[in-house]
């Protein structure tokens, strides 16, 4: 009997990896730029997805969202009511999306086909942990942070926020009553992931959605398509 | 809590690799299993450990050894020009100059480094 070493070095999660890679390429061809919405429950994915939706629709773009939940297809009622085409993904106690539910989802989804879009949400199941080991193919990961949640939110869920492309901060409406630290929440954020784009917002009031919009528009590259 | 789904792939592709040896070492019995695991890849070494005996049960890699290997996070400071290596993961800052550094070259790897096997015997 002799033992050995086989070297393998392979990624664990490269089934997700490789169907990731095939997704980000077919998403880029049809020239969509898709989001990926990660945030703990209850932050306001939902009604942050609503106003963007509703606001991007008012302005001519072709918008879709996919929404993962473990149950239920509430939130995909809700935002349907944009009048955007919107498909529920329900997990059935899977805590996060991979790539594999995304394809199946998009596959066989009549009233959408990714050519014949300009921006596509998905917005993750609520958990701040697992939704940042799989790659969904998307151009821009954000990662969502309430007043309601504490300013060291992103010390504690590093991995998170470190692996974001952009920050909205949401409920800035109630962030008095909530007595946030506004700028404490900023440094805390930079110091995770510095320079990472930073966006105020209040679904309730719309404030900090010109902004947001404005950076949807420009990370597409097609700023001649909207008139903002 | 992805652990187990993570685990099940590892032995997935463990078996695999095993399936795909040349004849003479098939039957090998798996010894150790190393992982490389970094800092940010959000993975709890006791959670995936946990998982390793109910998950490796009845499969060539029943009574292995998980090591798991921790590499910290590794940013490249610009105003340095070097690759600096930070103590945790609450400042993504270089140690040496303190400058904010978002070029991180190591820390969110999750892969399979090697496999320890000890050969079956050969048939005759």
């Amino acid at each position: 009997m002799t033992t050995r070493i086989v070297e393998l070095r392979r990624g664990i999660l490269k089934k997700n990896d490789e169907l990731a890679a095939g997704l980000r390429a077919s998403y880029t061809t049809a020239g969509v730029l898709v989001l990926n919405l990660v945030s703990s429950p209850g932050t306001g994915k939902t009604a942050f997805l609503e106003r963007t939706l509703k606001e991007l629709k008012a302005r001519g773009a072709r918008v879709a969202a996919l929404v993962g939940d473990l149950e239920t297809d509430n939130d995909a009622r809700r935002l349907a009511a944009s009048g955007a085409p919107v498909r529920q993904i329900n997990t059935h106690g899977i805590c996060h999306l991979d790539a594999e539910m995304i394809r199946k989802h998009l596959d066989g989804w009549p009233e959408v086909t990714l050519s014949g879009l300009d921006y596509l949400f998905i917005e993750n199941v609520g958990n701040l942990v697992c939704p940042s080991s799989y790659d969904l193919g998307e151009k821009i990961r954000v990662a969502l942070l309430s007043v309601t949640e504490g300013e060291d939110k992103p010390l504690k869920y590093p991995t998170l926020f470190n692996s974001a492309d952009a920050a909205v901060i949401t409920k800035m409406d109630i962030s008095e009553a909530c007595c946030f630290d506004r700028e404490l929440a900023l440094r805390n954020i930079n110091e995770i992931r510095p320079g990472i784009r930073i966006f105020e917002t209040s679904a309730k009031t719309g404030a900090g959605m010109e902004e947001w919009l404005a950076y949807l528009v420009e990370a597409r590259g097609g700023a001649e398509t909207l008139s903002l | 809590m992805h652990e187990l789904s993570l685990v099940t792939s590892i032995v997935e592709t463990v078996t695999e690799t095993l399936a795909a040896l040349p004849d003479a070492q098939k039957g090998a019995r798996v010894l150790e299993v190393r992982l490389r695991v970094g800092a940010l890849a959000s993975v709890i070494p006791e959670s995936l450990e946990f998982c390793w005996g109910i998950v490796s049960e009845g499969t060539p890699l029943e009574g292995s050894r998980l090591v798991v290997n921790l590499l910290p996070v590794v940013v490249h400071c610009e105003s340095c020009g070097q690759d600096a290596e930070l103590e945790g993961v609450q400042s993504f800052r270089c140690p040496r100059c303190g400058e904010p550094c978002s070029d991180m070259r190591q820390g969110r790897e999750l892969e399979i480094d090697s496999i320890e096997i000890e050969d079956g015997e050969v048939k005759a």
